[in-house]
């Protein structure tokens, strides 16, 4: 898969996107990392320039109540809606049903194993070879964890 | 076959409309090998092609940023095509030469797409030349190309750029280098980034006289600019605009063209894996091999 792994908002910590986007690329994935302080805006221009199939977004700063919620609906409104989004970071259990509503297909947080992520994607490239969407537009609710 | 062409004449009508979303998908099909025959046109030929190329962690993509910017001032449409090598174990890549251009993501000006060799640095080629061409033929009339940083003997992209810079910097440490044959000749200019640290003049004086010995015919201009301070930027785009490529060069970008379109059969060849096989176990020769491929 070709994949966009983003550092939306203000936080300056990365090295959790960066050791994901590693990992990412061990498992024979295409990773574009686009470094630091990326908006909504820029961070879907990315995936477009990019045709990537995947956005992972890595957020500590607690913003990404605002954030997620803008970046997904601009990768819809922009004919992105088969773009898989996934996050990483600090995203407080109250608030995972919120971005799952949003059209986000997993989310993983401290602790997490990069053999699941690696699986998680797996299961959803089957998913699309199967015909079934896993994009941030899908309606059918489909989630990882 | 025949539905996909369709497909990639669909978006090549809409991508030279100016839609952004199936320019970028466009670019995914010739990537993956899929060939589409352009029309002709006259906005095609107005797009200069600049390589930059230069050994990993000399400041190439923070120079690009810089480029992007100066074009972008001057109403153009700049287009980056980054390449940065894949695994060759797991064909696997970390492509990150975005975050070092800010001025990458900075409007509808600028288009950045960053590429992997797809463990195939010489089958990259042959796609590579369709995706400039249909850049081209949308509008994009500024293309850069980066390449993986190179060794001396990276040669490839005088296969595709109309003007190629060469960027050096100040902390590597073998001046030696600089002496030896390869790209250095076939740059148009040659940049010494990080001006502002002093190694750098020194490198500069040391290029310029290896460069000066081979008698100075068609020697490439050595200037220092800083990407980081956005210095000495200007006067290098002028004397890249400005520079006559020379004659000689046309022949080897024929040659290189050529050598790239040979690489890339080899490695579409369905029998390529099976011939590895064959080599691995020792059943045929290295010459065997390449003659059943060539057939």
């Amino acid at each position: 898969m070709k994949i966009v792994m983003a550092k939306p908002g203000l936080d300056g910590h990365d090295r959790g996107a960066k050791v994901i986007a590693r990992s990412l690329r061990d498992g024979g994935h295409e990773v574009v990392y686009t470094g630091l302080r990326r908006t909504p805006e820029q961070i879907s221009r990315i995936v477009m320039d990019e045709d990537a199939n995947a956005l992972g977004l890595s957020t500590l700063s607690g913003a990404h109540d605002v954030l997620i919620p803008r970046i997904c609906k601009l990768l819809k409104d922009t004919g992105m809606g088969d773009v898989m989004v996934f996050l990483g970071g600090i995203i407080p259990e109250r608030d995972h049903e919120k971005m799952f509503s949003h059209g986000v297909r997993a989310i993983f947080g401290p602790g997490s194993r990069t053999e699941d992520i690696l699986s998680f994607l797996d299961d959803a490239e089957s998913r699309t070879d199967l015909g079934k969407s896993v994009g941030v537009g899908n309606e059918d609710g489909w989630r990882w964890n | 076959m025949a539905l996909e062409l369709t497909t990639a004449k669909i978006l090549l009508k809409s991508a030279s409309n100016g839609n952004r979303r199936d320019l970028s998908k466009l670019l995914t099909l010739l990537e993956s090998g899929e060939k589409i025959n352009l029309p002709i046109s006259d906005s095609a030929s107005n797009s200069t092609v600049l390589g930059v190329t230069g050994p990993p962690g000399v400041g190439k993509s923070t120079l690009i940023g810089r480029i992007i910017n100066y074009w972008k001032e001057m109403n153009q449409k700049v287009a980056v095509l980054a390449i940065d090598p894949s695994s060759p174990r797991t064909g696997g890549a970390l492509l990150g030469d975005r975050v070092r251009m800010d001025s990458a993501d900075s409007g509808d000006s600028v288009f950045v797409r960053s590429l992997s060799t797809r463990g195939h640095p010489g089958g990259i080629s042959s796609s590579l030349m369709a995706m400039i061409n249909a850049l081209s033929y949308c509008g994009w009339n500024k293309i850069v190309i980066e390449t993986v940083g190179s060794g001396q003997n990276e040669i490839k992209i005088a296969a595709f750029a109309d003007k190629i810079i060469l960027v050096d910097g100040p902390d590597r440490g073998d001046i030696i280098q600089a002496e030896k044959a390869g790209i250095i000749e076939l740059a148009d200019i040659v940049v010494v980034n990080k001006s502002d640290m002093p190694a750098s003049i020194k490198v500069a004086d040391s290029i310029r006289s290896a460069l000066s010995l081979g008698g100075g015919m068609d020697a490439p201009e050595v200037v220092l600019v800083s990407a980081e301070r956005n210095e000495g930027i200007v006067e290098m785009m002028r004397i890249i605009e400005d520079c006559k490529t020379p004659k000689w060069r046309d022949r080897i970008k024929i040659k290189e063209r050529l050598i790239s379109l040979w690489d890339s059969r080899l490695l579409s060849s369905p029998k390529i894996n099976g011939i590895i096989d064959d080599l691995e176990t020792g059943s045929i020769s290295l010459n065997d091999a390449l003659d059943e491929l060539a057939r």
